[in-house]
């Protein structure tokens, strides 16, 4: 086995090189499902946005595939949709135009996966999104996670004039603070 | 399948430096504190964005042209290649791998950046490419410039050009930082000491190659990377 390289942190200057236009928009006109925007802020320890950090998603399309050859499926994935979003968060949060993704079996429920960057994160924190319109325990790992902690998964729907939006925050530290994974 | 419920542990903690780590001051209010929660490995994290040669422009490896307006930017230029492999020693293909860095000068183009130190106007500081069949990148830019930064009284980030590897599928994913040898600078960052493993932190030092340095034309330097992940046998059980 050859030992990995390290994680360095990203530093406070990525923008220009990491943060394209339309980077954070998943979808076009064509993209099938409900077309959602998910933002939210990155929330340090004493609660203040961090203006400096990169927040990446990965998701599935409407049906649940991904175009990737991992999928069985991955031949009848949604051709108008690649599924990865990333959006910086000078603007004092982090928003991304996509879809509410379909659930991938065997879990029944719908989640997005979610890596950060920072400056003042020598490595990247994995998170995983999951929505307020479904029964989450009925994913094995969501309810297999501390009651206290899991509610820090779930975006919350909002209805509003300009269509569906959810709504979620990343704590990195503090009482709320976000559950992250070993990824 | 087994395998889909048991965690599958990918990130070495003996290698990988922590959240916390107090002399790089800005990890104190941004470490989490709980700790990581092990996550079996499902078909969200087994997948991820491929790229192709359609994401990538022609220039885009070329970062003494890709910005140029009216002629070279100044400094040292440099070619930077190495091979991308996985805890197998495998070349790994396809991995979409973006630069970025300070100018000949120690300073960037963002607009926070506030040293006092003058802009290029042919030269950003940006790049990106697709390793070949055999993990292979090349990139052709100019030598950063050490910079100062407020950490401390006096510091100084060590000359370096930031990595950002997306690989095969989630998992696969590093941000990191090449520095170059000799460096005065290492023993003092706390960004590069904060890698618990001293055989680790090395291994984020290039190296000089006089195969890839052109005659009469640029010093080329090799910069290998192992890339961590759901490695190719858990891959092929599945299939
Ligand atoms: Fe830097």
């Amino acid at each position: 086995m050859r030992p990995q390289s390290p994680s360095q942190t990203v530093g406070p200057f990525f923008a220009f090189a990491l943060v394209r236009e339309g980077g954070n928009v998943l979808v076009n006109e064509k993209t099938q499902g409900e077309h959602i925007l998910l933002r939210g802020q990155v929330l340090d320890g004493d609660a203040q946005p961090v203006d400096d950090a990169l927040v990446e998603i990965w998701q599935a399309d409407a049906q649940g595939r991904f175009r990737h050859p991992a999928d069985p499926n991955y031949a009848l994935a949604d051709p108008h949709f690649r599924g990865f979003g990333r959006s910086g968060t000078a603007s004092g949060g982090f928003w991304f135009r996509t879809i509410k993704p379909g659930p991938v079996p065997p879990s029944p429920v719908p989640c997005i996966a979610v890596r950060v960057f920072a400056r003042g994160m020598l490595i990247h924190a994995v998170s995983r999104i999951y929505f307020s319109d479904h029964d989450n325990l009925q994913d094995p790992l969501f309810a297999s996670l501390d009651p206290e902690r899991r509610g820090t998964l779930v975006a919350e729907r909002q209805l509003t004039p300009a269509g569906v939006v959810y709504h979620w925050d990343i704590r990195l530290q503090g009482p709320r603070e976000t559950v992250f994974f070993d990824l | 399948m087994s395998h889909h419920e048991s965690p599958s542990r990918v990130l070495d903690w003996s290698v990988q430096p922590p959240y916390l780590y107090s002399p790089y001051v800005a990890t104190v209010r941004r470490a989490p504190h709980h700790p990581l929660v092990p996550l079996p490995a499902s078909l969200l994290e087994r997948t991820g964005p491929v790229y192709g040669e359609g994401d990538i422009g022609p220039l885009d490896h070329d970062l003494t042209k890709n910005a140029a307006k009216n002629g070279e930017p100044l400094g040292e230029r440099i070619i930077v290649t190495g091979r991308v492999l996985d805890e197998s020693g495998r070349g790994v293909p396809g991995v979409l791998v973006e630069i970025w860095q300070a100018n000949a000068a120690g300073r960037y183009i963002h607009k926070n950046d506030q040293h006092d130190a003058p802009l290029d106007p042919n030269f950003v500081g940006a790049g990106r490419t697709l390793t070949d069949d055999q993990g292979y990148y090349r990139f052709i830019t100019i030598k950063p410039g050490a910079y100062p930064w407020r950490n401390h009284h006096n510091a100084w980030r060590p000359a370096h050009i930031h990595f950002s590897l997306i690989g095969r599928n989630f998992s696969e994913r590093l941000v990191t930082q090449m520095y170059f040898p000799g460096d005065p600078l290492l023993k003092y960052d706390p960004i590069y000491q904060g890698i618990p493993n001293i055989k680790a932190r090395e291994r984020l030092i290039s190296s000089f190659d006089l195969e890839t340095t052109r005659p009469e034309w640029a010093l080329g330097y090799r910069f290998d990377i192992v890339l961590a992940g759901y490695d190719r046998t858990y891959f092929e059980e599945d299939h």
